[in-house]
């Protein structure tokens, strides 16, 4: 490993091309090959609702699906999702209309002050897209990756359980208002 | 914090990526799964300048069970471990410590070749490759586990080398991997691995040193008849742990001692 104080940073990187599907829509841009998924959808894509929370990887507030499996954006650099298709918070439902994870979020108040929530819900659609009723434990399980520091995770884990049920049963909650 | 510029180019052949790597210089690093190296670039602690992604290389990414062995090639993700019907029948220990690698989004991405090459004196594939007497193949080379792993963060292998297979000896016979941790996705303080083989009990510890160890001592009171705690308390003997802030030297060895009961009684 290498010391810390070795600066690199006036150089003037490389840019390389990126081209991927941003909840559902091609998109071309040049990038640095040292931006991070969660900086180029942020920044670059200006969608805003997959948060920055720890400079560790460990928060899981920038959790979006790579393809439909859930990674921590900022764990990854922009470059390495050429060719896949993104799906952010902002890409889980027509604007106006909630997902039922986050109806169901809204409806058990599974958030205290809200920053962690669009990475446990990505990481909850995960979790239900692939075990549709999971138990206690499983829920837990699926959700270690994320933490909220609010610790409002009962309601959390009473959100996810509600969805689960309002998925498979094909009820979809409309957009109130 | 944001890693400091570099270059990038993208390998689709093993062939690809080592002359890649060559020609970009000894500051060069392979990337596949990168959860450890991008938080490491993150805050600076690796600088590389270049970064040769092998995430493409198809050729590196394969489960076949073959001649007794699992052969498993370097870009097979943790998620892929603990779905794939080919570990879970020959080699289910592989299977379970991949399950409790990480969290979900890791085991997303991060790859077996990673955690190898990566050689985290806290990883849980390195006891594993250890305990069974593993082979890491490399492009140029094969290399036994115990060769492989030789300090913190310390391989043998060369600086434009690149990990291609892990082959596992297969058992399916009783088995346990126990982690003693503070949170569920974190790394292991002690974690203790017990398979029983053809050959008798075999016994790693992770995290009691710079490199995961075999249990030597336990292995050789059960092979005389020992009972499961008589055998587990030989589990620490010869361990130099280092403390840290999670743990004293001598709490190690006594997690030591205690994971390896558990996990002989628990074997499965």
């Amino acid at each position: 490993m290498r010391g810390p104080h070795r600066c690199r940073t006036s150089r003037v990187g490389m840019v390389q091309s990126l081209r991927l599907k941003v909840n559902g829509k091609e998109r071309a841009d040049e990038v640095e090959p040292r931006l991070l998924l969660v900086h180029y959808l942020r920044e670059v894509c200006r969608l805003t609702g997959s948060h920055v929370g720890c400079d560790t990887s460990q928060c899981g507030a920038c959790t979006v699906l790579l393809n439909g499996a859930p990674v921590k954006s900022c764990n990854m650099l922009a470059v390495q999702a050429e060719g896949t298709a993104v799906t952010t918070i902002e890409g889980l439902a027509p604007p106006g209309e909630l997902h039922p994870l986050q109806a169901a979020f809204r409806e058990q108040h599974g958030l205290q002050c809200g920053f962690c929530t669009p990475g446990f819900i990505m990481a909850a659609v995960a979790l239900l897209a692939g075990n549709p009723d999971p138990s206690e434990e499983e829920i837990g399980r699926g959700l270690e990756g994320n933490l909220c520091r609010c610790t409002g995770y009962v309601n959390i884990r009473r959100a996810v359980k509600s969805a689960g049920l309002a998925l498979r049963q094909g009820d979809v909650a409309p957009l109130e208002g | 914090m944001r890693p400091a510029p570099f270059n990038f180019s993208r390998a689709h052949s093993i062939a690809e990526a080592v002359s890649q790597l060559g020609d970009a210089g000894p500051e060069a690093k392979f990337i596949s799964g990168g959860q450890s190296l991008i938080p490491l670039m993150r805050v600076r602690l690796a600088q590389p300048s270049h970064l040769v992604d092998i995430n493409r290389i198809e050729e590196l990414d394969y489960i076949r069970a073959e001649d007794g062995h699992l052969h498993v090639g370097a870009l097979v993700r943790h998620a892929a471990l603990v779905r794939s019907e080919e570990v879970r029948r020959h080699l289910p220990l592989l299977a379970e410590i991949a399950a409790e690698t990480g969290d979900a989004q890791i085991r997303t991405r991060g790859t077996l070749g990673g955690v190898m090459a990566h050689a985290d004196a806290a990883g849980d594939y390195p006891t594993l490759a250890i305990m069974l007497d593993a082979t890491i193949v490399t492009d140029r080379r094969r290399i036994p586990a115990g060769d492989f792993f030789q300090h913190l963060f310390t391989t043998a292998l060369e600086t434009d080398e690149l990990v291609c297979e892990v082959v596992f000896p297969i058992s399916a016979r009783p088995h346990r991997y126990l982690k003693f941790r503070l949170r569920q996705y974190d790394w292991a303080i002690v974690a203790a691995g017990v398979q029983l083989t053809e050959l008798g009990w075999r016994v790693g510890l992770t995290h009691v040193g710079p490199t995961a160890v075999r249990a030597r001592g336990v292995e050789t009171a059960l092979s005389s008849g020992a009972s499961p705690a008589e055998a587990a308390e030989r589990a620490s003997d010869g361990l130099e742990p280092s403390s840290d802030v999670r743990a004293s030297a001598d709490y190690r060895r006594h997690l030591a001692r205690v994971l390896t009961r558990r996990a002989l009684e628990q074997a499965s």
